[in-house]
């Protein structure tokens, strides 16, 4: 069962004895055999550096930029949206320009607010490739990118929702978003019962990036 | 893509190894300093074809991808990637000892180290 | 009332972002982006034409016939304007 990191609060430091920061298995690479696409890798960056295309201060900053991004930033939009009715309303106007507001540096991101309700349940896709809100999530999970969720989603959601432990009733219309040009998309989940009086970041941690792509809800507060 | 049908989910969920992260920070950067664009990489990677979905990664596609468009950019020669490829192979067997850089070795080079 | 469209049925090889599944359909534009650059040029290194993309949305019975789960469900996809026709009524 494709799985989201919701018993795992990554704004509180923890171990993660064998795992990499993120908290998932690290890919151990440095000791095993070079491949040829990991050669290429090298040759490409090292030749990029010397004709002075980059630099290593800025592949290292590159990288720790993308790892600072994470979907802990997509709940606190989320968050927001919950408890400031006009932010809400700018959200759901100018989704990009609200995350800007937030103090997110999320670059040339065009992102699109879709919002679940009790009618309607949005659940998001890259049929022709893996375009996923990167720069306000962080990287999409594997799943994501795989041709299995890719190719079924679109034709049938409710099945593809219910692998991930979601059923939703006849009453509630699916809208799926296939992501086939500028635009990303970030599925703002419904608020869930039980939460009046909790504060901002109480309510981002109910939110996770499965239920932020559009296959899970947010949870139910303890 | 849409509505085939392409079996089970999979729930494997891994973080990425920094080879991978190399790739997609050239990506972003050599994208971002006008040498193609995402578009470009998205129709190197659909012009494939079949046996690399089967065979490659989604980053060792990525690196054929950045890779040719970087070649029809200009950014770099056939024959200088080929003369590199070779060179970074004679350092070692493993990726650590192939990937040696001044910032992970500060000390490289520095004849006043003590 | 919301306009519709019909999407070519045209099935040209190379760089497309109008998914073969939507070709032939007839949904509704949703709302208007962009202009933004044709990727069908950008793909190519060449110089691209900035063009409308409507936000236009399907059914899944239009789109999967008696296949589909739900036929109210949707399916909203971005589509180039020139990959567009208004739709007959």
């Amino acid at each position: 069962m494709p799985h989201d990191h919701h018993d795992h609060d990554h704004d509180v430091p923890h171990s993660h004895e064998g795992m990499s920061p993120s908290g998932h298995p690290y890919r151990q690479d440095q000791d095993t055999p070079l491949t040829y696409w990991q050669n290429m890798e090298i040759a490409i960056r090292e030749l990029l550096i010397e004709k002075g295309i980059t630099s290593e201060l800025e592949i290292m900053h590159t990288i720790d930029q993308m790892d600072s991004r994470s979907p802990a930033d997509g709940a606190k939009v989320v968050a927001r949206a919950w408890t400031d009715p006009e932010f809400h309303t700018r959200l759901m106007a100018d989704a990009s320009e609200a995350s800007r507001e937030m103090g997110f540096d999320i670059g040339a991101l065009k992102l699109i607010a879709v919002e679940n309700t009790k009618d309607v349940h949005n659940v998001v896709v890259c049929t022709l490739c893996s375009c996923y809100p990167r720069n306000l999530l962080g990287f999409p999970p594997d799943w994501y990118k795989q041709r299995a969720y890719r190719s079924r989603v679109v034709k049938t959601p409710r099945a593809v929702l219910l692998e991930f432990g979601l059923e939703l009733p006849d009453d509630i219309t699916i809208r799926v978003h296939d992501s086939t040009a500028d635009m990303r998309y970030i599925v703002i989940p419904a608020r869930p019962e039980g939460t009046e009086g909790l504060s901002e970041s109480d309510l981002a941690a109910l939110v996770s990036r499965d239920s932020m792509i559009g296959v899970a809800r947010a949870m139910s507060p303890e | 893509m849409g509505g085939n049908d392409a079996g089970a989910i999979v729930p494997d969920d891994h973080d990425f190894a920094l080879w991978e992260k190399r790739v997609d920070a050239l990506q972003v950067i050599t994208s971002t300093k006008g040498y193609f664009t995402v578009d470009g990489l998205r129709r190197v990677l659909e012009d494939m074809g079949e046996e690399a979905h089967e065979t490659m990664s989604y980053y060792e596609r990525w690196v054929v991808s950045v890779n040719q468009n970087l070649i029809e950019a200009g950014a770099y020669s056939l024959a200088e990637l080929g003369a590199k490829m070779d060179e970074v192979k004679a350092r070692g067997e493993t990726y650590g000892d192939c990937a040696v850089n001044e910032l992970s070795n500060p000390c490289a080079g520095d004849d006043d180290n003590g | 009332m919301a306009e519709k469209v019909r999407v070519s049925t045209m099935m040209p090889p190379g760089h497309v972002r109008t998914p073969a599944y939507l070709r032939g359909k007839t949904g509704e534009i949703e709302r208007t982006l962009g202009p933004f650059s044709n990727p069908e040029q950008l793909a190519y290194g060449l110089e691209a034409e900035k063009l409308p993309v409507h936000r236009v949305r399907f059914t899944m019975a239009e789109v999967w016939g008696a296949e589909a789960e739900n036929p109210a469900d949707t399916i909203d996809a971005e589509i180039y304007a020139h990959w567009l026709k208004p739709a007959e009524t």
